[in-house]
């Protein structure tokens, strides 16, 4: 804890940025989930995901929330939801003959279960959004780390 | 059959992705490899649509007005033919080009989205598609364009990336003025409108923005500034992709594909066309002439071409049409022959100045001979392939009696001659010069699609006919026939 409290913000950032966390992913996964009937989807609740990461970026600094989800995992899931959603097209092609084919059954309308394979490309995209964007976050952030050293170096001499 | 259509976009895709993914356990051998038998498979794909006909797929089911659809006409085929024969062979040239960067993951991952996103815009029959896909090839060129990472390249990248956004910016408000007018975003379907609803101002004005958007992708004086600094500061491999392939398939193809089958061409957009090319054409050779750089040279000389092949399409005769046509294949062999060569001068001397270089065809006696004929058929030597085109602009130009813009293009013609002369004497003849002194030809995966291009330049010169009544004539009767486009679409419905 005591590097907590070295690095990233004050204290009431952190404490207020521990409650809104969670609410942030679940309404995040919320809307992927419903986003084929209302709406949002893949990419909105993949913003609000990343967004989630990205506010524990700031508050507690890149070397805490970097231990929990490092950069290459990072582009290693964007990878992966990406070739996902390659696939479910595929997939569409061979069966159906045509490239994105609905697959799947449609199911009962205005149920969760419902419009095939499309919530499975939102989940694909939001693996893709979600993950690229807080990658792309940790990219810019090697600045951050690079003045933040030599701030340290100083501190010690 | 038509079920493989979205493979053209769908396989470079996969292979920009797991590039990136296998790339994380082996960074060397794997992405050159992999691009290589990508770029193949595209290749066989194509021989595989070869002269099929007209054929149409439906993105995941829905009927045309509805969904995208793709298409690949005998015009797609066309240019299918120059992105992907160009992307393969620089992509083989690129296995030991790449060895003195560092990085060689994202190089080739970004290269294989580029080709997906050129790809897209060829096949697509969908206006914002094309705007889509359009992006995704910009994107991946303004990465790759300061690929080098050194001041120059990252001022020649953010320049791009700046009026390239501008540009695509233009479209898309095009697109969306088209879209408030017609209620439909498919090409076939905004045709039907416009043709039963002729005079529309607001059509007018995105006509206006579509000039201008895709003339700075095109490279077209006046929107041209930003290629003489992108394309010489690209790694070899990417300005000849760039030069060969990007400008004419963002530039050209998607302007004659809006005007000729969306909007419908009427005289004051061919003139426009003719002015543009015209201005191209003589400001892009006069500006060649006092470039020292090798690569700037070609730059300047790429606008020049695509002023030719402007003017080509702005004469809107038949055989003005077959000749622009003929010229943007054309060209596609030998700017990129002469890009691809400059790379490997440059990797061996050092320099690309004209003026610190001479005596190259005795150090470099096969990456000189194959420069040497791609410099003769760009300015117009027979039997190279350039002289058959060039012929041909000139013939329809005066056939269609704009006697001024024929004397403009013999002008031009003698004007690339000699600063294609200048090149030669300064760089491959004339005495060998310190710089020189301890070049050699370059390794073998860089020599070969040299002397391939060369081939290509020499047997597409020889057998112009063939090509002509082959693959030129087909397109060009495509590309005239706004109706046959949209019956191709919706004849069966």
């Amino acid at each position: 804890m005591k590097e907590n409290r070295k690095s990233g913000m004050t204290f009431i950032v952190k404490m207020i940025t521990n409650i809104m966390i969670g609410f942030m992913i679940v309404f995040g996964g919320y809307i992927v989930l419903f986003g084929h009937i209302t709406p949002g989807g893949g990419f909105p609740g993949g913003v609000m995901i990343a967004l989630a990461y990205i506010l524990v970026t700031l508050a507690y600094g890149r070397n805490i929330v970097e231990r929990k989800v490092s950069g290459i995992t990072a582009s290693v899931v964007d990878d992966l939801g990406a070739l996902t959603f390659w696939f479910i097209g595929i997939i569409g092609l061979c069966v159906g003959g045509e490239f994105l084919y609905n697959f799947l059954g449609k199911g009962k309308p205005f149920h969760i279960f419902s419009a095939g394979t499309i919530i499975l490309n939102n989940i694909a995209i939001t693996l893709k959004v979600g993950m690229s964007l807080y990658a792309i976050f940790l990219a810019l952030a090697i600045l951050g780390r690079v003045v933040t050293d030599k701030n340290e170096r100083k501190d010690e001499q | 059959m038509e079920t493989l259509l979205p493979l053209f976009v769908a396989i470079p895709i996969f292979s920009a992705i797991l590039i990136l993914l296998v790339g994380k356990w082996d960074k060397k051998i794997f992405p050159r490899i992999w691009s290589i038998l990508t770029t193949l498979s595209l290749l066989v794909l194509l021989v595989l649509f070869w002269d099929k006909g007209t054929i149409i797929h439906e993105m995941s089911g829905w009927k045309p007005p509805y969904g995208i659809v793709l298409i690949k006409d005998s015009l797609s085929q066309l240019m299918l033919l120059i992105v992907n024969g160009v992307a393969f062979l620089t992509i083989v040239y690129s296995y030991s080009y790449i060895l003195r960067y560092e990085d060689y993951l994202r190089f080739f991952s970004l290269f294989m989205l580029m080709l997906a996103g050129m790809n897209g815009v060829v096949l697509t029959g969908d206006l914002f598609n094309l705007y889509v896909f359009l992006e995704i090839a910009s994107l991946a060129s303004y990465a790759l364009v300061g690929y080098g990472v050194g001041g120059e390249e990252l001022e020649a990248s953010f320049k791009y990336l700046i009026l390239g956004v501008f540009a695509s910016m233009l479209i898309l408000f095009g697109v969306g003025m088209v879209y408030s007018v017609t209620g439909s975003l498919n090409m076939a379907d905004i045709a039907r409108f416009l043709i039963s609803h002729p005079g529309n101002k607001a059509v007018l004005m995105a006509s206006g923005l579509f000039i201008v958007g895709f003339g700075l992708k095109a490279g077209l004086v006046p929107f041209h500034a930003w290629l003489p600094d992108a394309h010489p500061s690209a790694p070899a491999p990417i300005s000849a992709m760039l030069s060969g392939v990007l400008i004419k398939v963002l530039g050209i193809y998607s302007m004659i594909r809006v005007f000729y089958h969306v909007i419908g061409i009427t005289p004051i957009i061919s003139n426009t066309f003719l002015a543009i090319g015209c201005l191209s054409m003589i400001v892009g050779a006069l500006m060649g002439f006092g470039q020292d750089d090798m690569k700037r040279l070609f730059a300047f000389s790429s606008i020049s071409q695509m002023g030719f092949v402007m003017v080509g399409i702005g004469l809107g005769t038949p055989l003005g049409i077959i000749g622009a046509l003929f010229h943007l294949l054309n060209h596609a062999g030998f700017k990129s022959l002469l890009f691809l060569s400059s790379g490997a001068i440059e990797g061996e001397t050092g320099t690309r100045n004209l003026s610190e270089l001479g005596g190259l065809r005795e150090k470099m006696p096969v990456t000189s001979a194959s420069s040497v004929v791609g410099s003769l058929s760009i300015s117009g030597v027979p039997p190279f392939n350039g002289f058959w085109s060039k012929l041909i602009i000139i013939l329809a130009a005066f056939q269609a009696g704009k006697i001024w813009v024929a004397s403009l293009l013999v002008l031009t013609a003698f004007l690339t001659l000699s600063y294609y002369l200048k090149f030669q004497k300064n760089a491959i003849f004339g005495n060998i010069v310190e710089k020189v002194k301890g070049a050699r030809e370059a390794p073998m995966p860089m020599v070969v699609p040299l002397v391939l291009f060369a081939v290509i330049c020499l047997f597409v010169g020889v057998f112009n006919y063939t090509i002509i009544s082959n693959i030129i004539i087909p397109a060009q009767q495509i590309l005239m026939d706004r109706g046959g486009y949209i019956l191709s679409i919706f004849g069966n419905i």
